[in-house]
Formats: C-alpha cells, sequence, structure tokens
C-alpha cells in the first residue's frame, strides 16, 4: 500500500515539478497574512504542488485559516514520526493525509483524534466507506482522495478491449502481462478472490488465501514484468511490448489522450480502489481549524475540482458534483470496485509478503 | 628513500583524517546494522531493540538458501567474464599508441558516468521486440522474426558485464603497463606464439593482479540491485532486491540487517578462502 504511493508520487513528481516554483514563493505571504493556522501533511511531489496551487490558496481565502503544507516521507516513516512525536506532545502536521494500512496502523496506538461528524457538514456527502471508523465507532479519517488500478490494454494488439480480469489466466496471453511486483501493491489476492471466489471475504481465512493464492500461480507464466517503476510499464505497454497489465486508470487516459494506442477498462468485477485518508493527530491543538478543513475538502465542489485537476477519484456520491460523464469516467466508473482488504497487510503482512515472494521468485 | 616506522604519536597524524572518516562512514553503520539485525520486528510497526536470532532463523531456508545460491553465482559468473573479457582486451590496449590508450580510457570512463538505472533502460530497449536489436537482424535477413531478449539471465548478464568491464580495465591497466615487455620478447625468441607467450608469460606474471580483480568485480556485482529487475525475471532477482523490498516496503527492517549482514559474512568467507587458496598456490 504505501509503496504504491510512493510509486505514484515518483511519477507524479515528474509531472508536477514545474508547479512547484510558483506556489512555494506564494505559500510564504499567505502565512504571514494569518492568525489561524493549519499543518496539513501530503504526500511530496505531485500531490503537494497540485494541492498548494489549486486547493490550499482558495481555502485561506474562504476560511480565514492558513495552511503550511508538509511534504510527507513516503512509506511509513511519516507514521513513525507522527507516532513518536504524538507521545511527546508534538504534531508535525495537524492533518495529514495516511495511506488506508496507515490509518488501520495508527489505530493501534490510538493516534488519531476521534472527529466529531457534527462539525463536519459535508460529512454526508461522503461515500460510506471512506469514513474511516475506530472498532468502537469513532471516527478516524474522513476521505481524502482516491485512485483507480485498472485493466490496461495496447490498442494495437488487443483491437476488442478485455472485459474481465479473467484475461490474465487466459493462456493466450502468455509471457504479455505487467503486473506490480509487490502483494501490497498490486492487490491481486483481492483481484483473484473477487473474479473467482465470490469477494474478498473469501480471504478471510488462511486457507481462504492460500486458495487465492493458488489460483493466482496460474497467471505466472503470463507474466513478462513484475513492475515496481512506473515508468518501465508505461513505456512497454505504449510501444506494445507489453501489450497487457495492471496500471493507474487515470495515468492510462492521459497517455491516450495524448495519441498512444493504450486503453484503460474497468473490468466486470470491478477496478481496484485505493485511497488516502485526512486523519487528525491526537497531539494537535489545531481541533476546530482542523474540522474546518476536513469539512471544507468534503464538499462535492472542492472533490470535483480534485477529480478534474489532480485526476483523483471523488470520495463523495457522484450524484452531488457537476462533473459530465466523460469527466467522471476520466478518473472513476459506476462498476461497484474492488476495495483491498488492508486489515490483512496490518495483521498478516509478513506471512503475505513471504508467500507472495516464494510465489512470484520460486 | 627509507621508509621508517612510525616513532611518535604525531608520526600517526596523518591517519586520524582516513580513520575517523571510516568510523563514521562505516564501522558505525555497520555496528548499527548488525544491532538491528538482532532486533524484534513489530508487524503493522517498526522495531523495538532486543537481543533475538528469530530474523537468522527466518533467512536459514530453502527458498533464501536459493536466493544466496543464485546471486553469489550470478557474481561469480558475472567477475569470470569480466575479467576473461578484460585481460586480453587490456594487455592489447598497453601495446597500443599513447593517444590510442588515452582515447579508449576516456570512453571507458564516461561509461562510468552513466548510472545503473539508464545502463538498465538503454539494454532494456537494446533487448526489445518492438526497437531491439533483433530488427537489425531481421533487415539484415538473418532472422525471420524480431523478438525480446529480455527479460532473461542472458539479458541480466550482459546488462552487468557492461557495468562492471570499465572497472575491470582501470583496475588491471596499471599492472599491465607496467609488465615488462623483454619477459614477452624473450618468449617470442624463444619461439612461442604470440598466444602462447600471452597465456604462459603474462597471466601466470599477473596472477596475483587477476585473483584481486576477481574479488573486486565480484563484490561490486553482488550489490547489484536494479539491473536485475529492469532485466531479468523474478527467479533473477538478487538477494539486494530481497532486502531493499524488506527494507523500504515492507518496513522490516531487522530482517533486512539480518540478510545483508548474512550475505557481508558469506561473501568474506569466500574471498578468504580464494585467499587462502592463492597463497597455498604460491607455496606450492
Amino acid at each position: 500500500m504505501t509503496d504504491f504511493l510512493k510509486q505514484n508520487i515518483g511519477r507524479r513528481a515528474v509531472l508536477g515539478a514545474g508547479l512547484a516554483g510558483a506556489s512555494m514563493l506564494a505559500m510564504p505571504s499567505i502565512l504571514r497574512a494569518q492568525d489561524k493556522s493549519l499543518k496539513v501533511g501530503v504526500y511530496g511531489g505531485y500531490f503537494k504542488d497540485s494541492f498548494d496551487k489549486n486547493i490550499f490558496p482558495d481555502f485561506t481565502k474562504a476560511t480565514g485559516i492558513a495552511v503550511e503544507a508538509i511534504a510527507e516521507p513516503t512509506g511509513e516513516a511519516w507514521l513513525v514520526q507522527l507516532d513518536q512525536a504524538a507521545k511527546a506532545g508534538q504534531a508535525p502536521a495537524d492533518v495529514s493525509m495516511m495511506s488506508q494500512v496507515a490509518m488501520l496502523k495508527g489505530q493501534a496506538t490510538d493516534l488519531w483524534a476521534p472527529l466529531d461528524m457534527a462539525k463536519i457538514k459535508n460529512g454526508s456527502n461522503l461515500i460510506d466507506r471512506f469514513v474511516n471508523k475506530y472498532p468502537d465507532g469513532r471516527v478516524a479519517g474522513i476521505g481524502a482522495v482516491s485512485w483507480y488500478i485498472t485493466l490496461v490494454t495496447n490498442t494495437d494488439i488487443y483491437k476488442e478491449a478485455p472485459t474481465s480480469w479473467q484475461a490474465f489466466w487466459d493462456p493466450a496471453n502468455a509471457d504479455k502481462l505487467g503486473l506490480l511486483a509487490l502483494v501490497s501493491n498490486s492487490f491481486l489476492l483481492e483481484v483473484t478472490a473477487k473474479t473467482f471466489f465470490g469477494g474478498t471475504n473469501a480471504l478471510d481465512t488462511e486457507e481462504g488465501v492460500q486458495k487465492a493464492f493458488d489460483k493466482l500461480a496460474e497467471v505466472k507464466p503470463n507474466v513478462r514484468l513484475w513492475y515496481r517503476d512506473e515508468a518501465q510499464f508505461e513505456q512497454a505497454l505504449k510501444s506494445g511490448e507489453i501489450p497487457m497489465g495492471q496500471y493507474y486508470h487515470d495515468v492510462t487516459g492521459l497517455a491516450a489522450a495524448d495519441g498512444n494506442p493504450v486503453r484503460s477498462t474497468f473490468p466486470k468485477e470491478g477496478g481496484i480502489q485505493d485511497s488516502g485518508c485526512w486523519a487528525l493527530s491526537r497531539a494537535s491543538t489545531k481541533v476546530e481549524e482542523a474540522h474546518v478543513f476536513i469539512d471544507y475538502m468534503s464538499q462535492p465542489s472542492i472533490q470535483a475540482l480534485l477529480s478534474r485537476k489532480v485526476g483523483t477519484s471523488p470520495t463523495v456520491k457522484r450524484e452531488l458534483m457537476d462533473l459530465t460523464d466523460a469527466e467522471f469516467a476520466a478518473v472513476s466508473s459506476d462498476i461497484e470496485p474492488i476495495i483491498p482488504r488492508y486489515d490483512l497487510y496490518q495483521t498478516k503482512s509478513d506471512w503475505l509478503n513471504q508467500k507472495w515472494t516464494e510465489l512470484i521468485v520460486g | 628513500m627509507r621508509r621508517e616506522a612510525p616513532q611518535k604519536l604525531s608520526d600517526y597524524g596523518p591517519l586520524f583524517f582516513p580513520a575517523m572518516m571510516l568510523i563514521v562512514f562505516f564501522v558505525v553503520p555497520f555496528a548499527t546494522m548488525i544491532a538491528v539485525s538482532f532486533f524484534q520486528r513489530q508487524q503493522g510497526g517498526f522495531y523495538v531493540p532486543a537481543f533475538q536470532f528469530a530474523n537468522y532463523e527466518r533467512f536459514l531456508s530453502l527458498f533464501f538458501a536459493n536466493v544466496l545460491g543464485f546471486s553469489l553465482m550470478l557474481a561469480v559468473t558475472v567477475a569470470i567474464c569480466c575479467v576473461v573479457l578484460a585481460v586480453p582486451f587490456t594487455y592489447l590496449l598497453t601495446r597500443m599508441k599513447r593517444k590510442v590508450q588515452i582515447a579508449w580510457l576516456v570512453a571507458l570512463l564516461s561509461v562510468l558516468s552513466l548510472s545503473e538505472v539508464i545502463i538498465g533502460f538503454a539494454w532494456s530497449t537494446l533487448f526489445s521486440r518492438t526497437a531491439g536489436i533483433t530488427n537489425l537482424l531481421v533487415m539484415a535477413g538473418i532472422m525471420s522474426e524480431a523478438k525480446a531478449l529480455l527479460p532473461s539471465f542472458g539479458a541480466v548478464l550482459t546488462g552487468m558485464v557492461y557495468q562492471a568491464f570499465p572497472y575491470t580495465v582501470l583496475v588491471l591497466y596499471p599492472a599491465l603497463v607496467r609488465l615488462d615487455p623483454t619477459l614477452t620478447e624473450a618468449a617470442r625468441t624463444l619461439g612461442a606464439s604470440p598466444i602462447k607467450a600471452f597465456f604462459t608469460v603474462v597471466v601466470p606474471a599477473l596472477r596475483n593482479t587477476i585473483t584481486a580483480t576477481l574479488i573486486m568485480v565480484f563484490i561490486f556485482a553482488l550489490g547489484s540491485y536494479l539491473l536485475p529487475q529492469l532485466l531479468g525475471r523474478p527467479q533473477h532477482w538478487t538477494l539486494s532486491v530481497l532486502i531493499t523490498d524488506q527494507a523500504i516496503y515492507q518496513s522490516n527492517m531487522p530482517f533486512a540487517a539480518a540478510m545483508a549482514v548474512f550475505l557481508v559474512l558469506v561473501t568474506l568467507g569466500l574471498v578468504a578462502l580464494t585467499v587462502l587458496a592463492g597463497r597455498k598456490g604460491e607455496t606450492a
């Protein structure tokens, strides 16, 4: 999960690099002018640059709260830093954008201050799964952004778009696939469970996971590339060297818009939807401001803006937004998504990682 | 000039700076790594100080033995390929005119300036079906259809040999330049062909240099992490790839550290064996 984010940013950092200069020059002046302020942690690179440019200045104008954007290091380093700092009563950032696995790990140490939904009026706009709750029902975080990993193909080689993830298992596609190299960022166990075993609930037991691994082993002869580096697969997909695989929906759409022979398909079993949450450190003293911020970010108009400008899939219900069909299709789909089983990557991560590595390396 | 052993404390002065650097940038990090390798991993968290062997126990399995074995085999193969190519190459190079030598050395040094990423992507393009060298063979009528030469063991090996070759030449070059030309001349006047003279005079005279070069390239290749990923299949991934997976993607520092310590120990053991074998060969 976290590594997925890391890679995401690596690619996006390049795209967004040009935007960085202007926004960095603009920020300090805004900070000085305001009394109320909030430190917001956002994944460094593309996300931070886009938020600095498209979101934070308007937020400050609308609410009078200055935002100091903090570039979060990727991986779990930020979670560890927040946790250690909270133990010392410090908050390096008040609100942070956190991966779903990091949300669960933070819950384990009560790191996230419970959010008061009465103060987040726009919370009712959210799709239910984007409200992250403690086991006892307190709200730990609110969905910030989400994105899809879908079935992508080269249109020169595949004239017809595949309709199901089952295409990965088709013997006709021998040595033609490019898949993500890690169990925790490819989410292929979930895909296998949804495609062949009726849903991700099939992964509840170790036997169920084992069955999914066994089924997944049949894909191995079809895989040409297990990639960690996005650029490697994107290049090979465009050239037709590796004509099928899993990749990010929005990026594939952009590549197709640039005239490359690629397409992204939402299989009938659904695309893989991954997401990040806004969460408030329990050491933060800016509780009021944090609620205002999260409420602001949950407005349909802001989620629509994010879809248009940043390419993320909205966390609020579609009917509340003014996105056109084309704009919505560029980032999302009405097909029920495959939601990763983040709990597995928290409780069984070492076991899953070992089985996965043995599966693809062995 | 006679070399004297240092007499006073101040005679050791010039050693102070390199020793400090070595301690700060090698001894301390390495000791930290050894310490962490005994720490306890907290799944879903980070790690806590402890003293346990669980990380080493996990490593002692057939799976990791195979990966380790492959990594060592790959590094040895790269070392042998590099030396087999580089010794005759460097020998011929030292017999050339000074200007030609400089041109070659500058070209080799410029290869060193390329990062592993660039080398990896360049070879993956050269070996691809859509834009690779097989297209040239098809044009020349040698092959009927372009095909991909990667991912494969050959592609990994080519990339790594390409990367290590300049180092090999640069290590061999000083020894070969200093090689007394009268040795080969004597062999020639006694009737040996140039090739026979090369194998019976030049190679034995350089035995220690060649051994040292083999060890250097071996260690250099053992750390390779990117090229096996870019050019190989998962079964061609080295232990370094799995160490990185654990350290960066799984946040399992203790296990990553244990694997790294193990790799270092095995490497040192192999190097010691090689040196020992070399000494025995000399006394015999």
